[in-house]
C-alpha cells in the first residue's frame, strides 16, 4: 500500500476516487443523492481536511493520521469470518436489537429493511435510499450546520450504508436498538458510515451506538449520524467507544429537535488513538431540552476531542452539558463547549460543566467554554476544573485501611460515576459501569466491548472493591 | 506497652512542630491530650496515623513493639490504629457501603481471613449504626457528603465501631457538637471501650471528659508534653485556663 506523505495527497486520492465512482458505483443513485454527493465533494475539495489553523480543530493534530494511506471500499468486502461469533450480545438482561456494521456495511438480519406492524422501519440506509425516497429526501443531510464541516461533507460524498431508523408518530420503541460498528480488516481502512434516525411526534427511542475494534490495525472512521426528533418525542442515546490505539474516530452527531422534545446523549470514550466527537444540537422548537454528557478515560498517547455546539434558536429551551475525563500518561484532551443563544431565545437555561483529573503531569487537557448570547433573559453557566485526585480524600480512605491503589481507584470511579449514572437503562449502565472499572484498573481490552466476544478467553475480573450495589 | 512514643521530633515544611515528645499508652487506658491551639495536638495525631508531609527528624513511634514510622497509613490502620478526624472529608460518589466494605475486606485480608459476605456486612452496619444512634440509611449516601457537623462526627465513631481498632485517636471530636450529639458520641466511645483497646482523646475542653473519663491527662505545649496527671488536671485546666502552663514553661 502506498504511504502518503501529506494530508492533501489523501485528499487528492479521495477526490479522484469520487470522480471514478461517479460513473460506476454512484451512477445508480437517485438524483437528489447524486446532487448531494456532487455538492458535498465540491465543499470538501474547497475546504480540504481541517488543519491546525482551523479554529475548531485547534489542539487536535490530524497530520499524522491523514498522512497514512487508506483504502476506502465502495462495495462490501466478502470476509472469511464467522459473523455469528463476532456479534454476540454480552449485556445480560438487555433487551436489544442489534444492528451490526462491519467495516461500515450492514450485516446480518438487518442488511435489508424491516418494517414493523406499528410502522417502525429499521435497517440499512442503503436500502432505505431505494425504498423510502420521500423520507430520505425530507431528512437526509438536512441537519443544521452539517455542510459546514468538511469531514461531514466528505462523508456525504461517499456514504452508502449505515443505520436507518424511522419511528412514526406516537410509537414508543420498547426494545433498545444497538448499533455495533466493527472495523476488521488487514490493511489501513477508511470507513464512512452514515446513520439517519427519525422520530415522529410523541414517540420515543433508545439507541446505543458502539464503535469497536477487533484487532490492532490502523483505521480511520468518519462516521456521521443525524437525528430528527419530532414534537414531544424522546431520544436516549449512548455512544460507547472502545477502539485500539491506531484507530481514529471522527464521530459527528447532529441532533435536530422540535418543540417539547427531550434528548439525552452520552458519549463514553474508553479507548482510541484519536477520538473526535462533534456534537451539534439544534433546539428548533420551544420547550425542547438536551442533556449532553460525556466521559473519557484516556492514557498512553491517546487523544480525545469533544466539541459540543448547542444552538438555542427559540425561547424556553434548556440544555445541560456534563463532560468528565481522567487522563493518564501522555494522553491529551480538548473540551470545547459552545453555547449559542439566539436573539429570540428568551428564557433559555443552559448549563455546562467540564471536570478533569490529570493523573500525571505529562497528561494535558484544554477546556474551552464559549458562550455566545444575544438574548437578554437567559440563565447560562459554565464551569471547568482541572485537578489531581483529592489528597485529603486519599488519606481519609487510606487511614481506614484501604490501600493506595484501591483508594485511587475508588476516587477515580467516584469521579466517573456522575456521568455513568445518567445512563437510564439499568443493564447497560451496569455493563458500562463494569467496563469503566476495568478500564480504570487497566484491565479492559479492546476485545472486551459491550457486545463482542472475540474468542479471546475472558479474563475473570476480580475486584477487591465490590462497587456494585449490595 | 501498646504505644510508646520516644523523643519524637517532627517538622512540617522545615518548621519544627513536635520537639521531643514522650508518651506511653497501655491497653485499657484512656489518655486525654489537652493544650492551647497550635501546640501540635493534631500534628501528633497525624504522625501516629502516617499522614504524608510530616517529617520525623528524630525519635520513634513504637506500636505493638514495632517502629511504625515507615509504615504506610493503610497498614497502620490494619494494625489497629484509627483516627477520628477533626474535619471528616466529604467524598462525593463513594458510597458509605462501598467505603466500609472495602475497608473491612482489606482488614480481613490482612488478617488472612475471607471477605465478609454481603448480608453479614449489612447486618453489621445496622448493628453498629445503633451505637451512635444513626437512624438514616447510610447505604446510598456518599461518604460524609451533605452530613451535618454532628452526623459527620457520629459517622467517625460508627466507622470506629465497624473496624474495631486497638488504638483510637479522637481529634477534637467534641468541636462543633451540640450537647446531645456530644452525649451520643461519648456513649458510643464508652460502649466500644474494653480492656484490650486504648484511646487518645485530643480536646481543648474538659466538656468531653465529663462523659469519657480519662485515666491520664497530658498537657501539650510548644511541641512537648509539659504536664501529666489524672482527670483532676483537666478540671484544673478548665478553671484556670492555659496561661499558668505557659507561664510555668516560660519560667524554666
Amino acid at each position: 500500500m502506498m504511504e502518503y506523505t501529506k494530508p492533501n495527497v489523501l485528499k487528492k486520492h479521495l477526490t479522484d476516487l469520487f470522480e471514478e465512482s461517479k460513473v460506476s458505483v454512484f451512477s445508480k443513485d437517485k438524483d437528489y443523492i447524486s446532487a448531494l454527493r456532487t455538492e458535498a465533494i465540491a465543499q470538501f475539495d474547497k475546504k480540504g481536511f481541517p488543519s491546525g489553523k482551523d479554529e475548531s480543530w485547534r489542539g487536535t493534530d490530524l497530520k499524522k493520521v491523514l498522512s497514512k494511506g487508506y483504502q476506502q471500499f465502495l462495495h462490501p468486502q466478502n470476509q472469511d469470518i464467522d459473523l455469528s461469533k463476532l456479534f454476540i450480545c454480552e449485556v445480560h438482561n438487555f433487551d436489544t436489537d442489534i444492528l451490526s456494521l462491519l467495516n461500515g456495511w450492514m450485516v446480518n438480519g438487518y442488511a435489508r429493511l424491516k418494517t414493523f406492524e406499528n410502522g417502525t422501519i429499521i435497517g440499512s440506509l442503503a436500502e432505505a435510499m431505494e425504498e423510502y425516497p420521500e423520507l430520505i429526501n425530507e431528512y437526509y443531510n438536512k441537519s443544521d450546520k452539517i455542510n459546514e464541516h468538511s469531514f461531514s461533507s466528505l462523508n456525504t460524498a461517499f456514504a452508502i450504508d449505515g443505520v436507518f431508523i424511522y419511528v412514526p408518530d406516537g410509537v414508543q420503541v420498547d426494545r433498545a436498538i444497538q448499533m455495533v460498528s466493527i472495523i476488521n480488516h488487514d490493511e489501513n481502512l477508511l470507513v464512512q458510515n452514515r446513520n439517519l434516525i427519525i422520530l415522529g411526534n410523541n414517540s420515543s427511542l433508545t439507541f446505543v451506538q458502539c464503535d469497536d475494534s477487533t484487532n490492532k490495525l490502523t483505521s480511520l472512521n468518519n462516521s456521521v449520524t443525524e437525528f430528527f426528533i419530532g414534537e414531544n418525542s424522546n431520544l436516549d442515546h449512548t455512544k460507547l467507544q472502545n477502539l485500539n490505539n491506531k484507530s481514529t474516530l471522527i464521530n459527528s452527531t447532529y441532533i435536530n429537535q422540535d418543540a417539547n422534545s427531550n434528548v439525552s446523549t452520552n458519549a463514553i470514550s474508553l479507548n482510541g488513538g484519536l477520538i473526535r466527537n462533534n456534537i451539534n444540537v439544534a433546539l428548533n422548537g420551544q420547550g425542547s431540552n438536551a442533556n449532553v454528557y460525556g466521559l473519557y478515560l484516556m492514557d498512553d498517547k491517546q487523544h480525545i476531542d469533544n466539541r459540543v455546539y448547542i444552538d438555542h434558536k427559540v425561547a424556553n429551551c434548556t440544555s445541560s452539558e456534563l463532560f468528565k475525563g481522567i487522563l493518564d500518561d501522555e494522553a491529551s484532551g480538548i473540551f470545547n463547549g459552545h453555547i449559542m443563544v439566539r436573539k429570540d431565545a428568551q428564557n433559555t437555561n443552559a448549563f455546562q460543566n467540564n471536570n478533569n483529573i490529570l493523573l500525571k503531569d505529562t497528561a494535558t487537557i484544554d477546556t474551552l467554554p464559549f458562550l455566545e448570547i444575544y438574548a437578554d433573559d437567559v440563565k447560562c453557566s459554565h464551569g471547568a476544573t482541572i485537578g489531581q485526585l483529592d489528597l485529603e480524600a486519599m488519606f481519609y480512605l487510606r487511614s481506614r485501611g484501604i490501600s493506595e491503589d484501591n483508594a485511587r481507584m475508588l476516587l477515580m470511579y467516584a469521579f466517573a460515576t456522575e456521568v455513568i449514572n445518567n445512563i437510564s437503562i439499568d443493564p447497560l449502565r451496569e455493563r458500562i459501569d463494569d467496563m469503566v472499572k476495568k478500564r480504570l484498573r487497566g484491565e479492559l481490552s479492546i476485545c472486551d466491548t459491550c457486545v463482542l466476544h472475540c474468542g479471546s478467553p475472558e479474563k475473570e475480573v476480580h475486584f477487591d472493591i465490590d462497587l456494585s450495589k449490595i | 506497652m501498646l504505644l510508646n512514643i520516644k523523643n519524637l521530633h517532627l517538622e512540617i515544611g522545615g518548621k519544627e512542630i513536635i520537639k521531643g515528645l514522650n508518651l506511653g499508652i497501655n491497653k485499657g487506658e484512656v489518655h486525654a491530650i489537652m493544650g492551647p491551639n497550635g501546640t501540635g495536638k493534631s500534628t501528633l495525631a497525624a504522625a501516629i496515623t502516617g499522614r504524608e508531609g510530616y517529617d520525623v527528624t528524630k525519635g520513634e513511634i513504637v506500636y505493638k513493639g514495632i517502629d511504625i514510622l515507615e509504615m504506610p497509613p493503610e497498614d497502620r490502620a490494619k494494625e489497629g490504629i484509627f483516627l477520628s478526624f477533626q474535619y471528616p472529608v466529604e467524598i462525593p460518589g463513594v458510597s458509605m457501603t462501598n467505603f466500609m466494605r472495602t475497608a473491612m475486606n482489606e482488614h480481613l485480608e490482612y488478617q488472612g481471613k475471607n471477605p465478609i459476605p454481603a448480608t453479614d456486612f449489612l447486618k453489621r452496619m445496622d448493628e453498629k449504626k445503633k451505637i451512635v444512634e444513626i437512624h438514616s440509611k447510610l447505604t446510598n449516601r456518599s461518604v460524609n457528603e451533605g452530613f451535618s457537623g454532628g452526623e459527620k462526627k457520629k459517622n467517625e465513631i460508627f466507622q470506629m465501631a465497624m473496624l474495631e481498632p486497638t488504638l483510637s485517636i479522637l481529634d477534637e471530636t467534641d468541636s462543633g457538637l451540640d450537647i446531645d450529639a456530644l452525649r451520643i458520641v461519648a456513649n458510643g466511645v464508652n460502649t466500644l471501650k474494653t480492656s484490650e483497646n486504648a484511646f487518645i482523646i485530643i480536646t481543648h475542653y474538659q466538656r468531653l471528659l465529663d462523659y469519657i473519663e480519662p485515666d491520664f491527662v497530658h498537657v501539650l505545649y510548644d511541641g512537648q508534653i509539659v504536664k501529666s496527671g489524672g482527670k483532676d488536671l483537666a478540671i484544673e485546666l478548665e478553671e484556670k485556663g492555659y496561661d499558668w502552663i505557659k507561664q510555668e514553661n516560660e519560667n524554666y
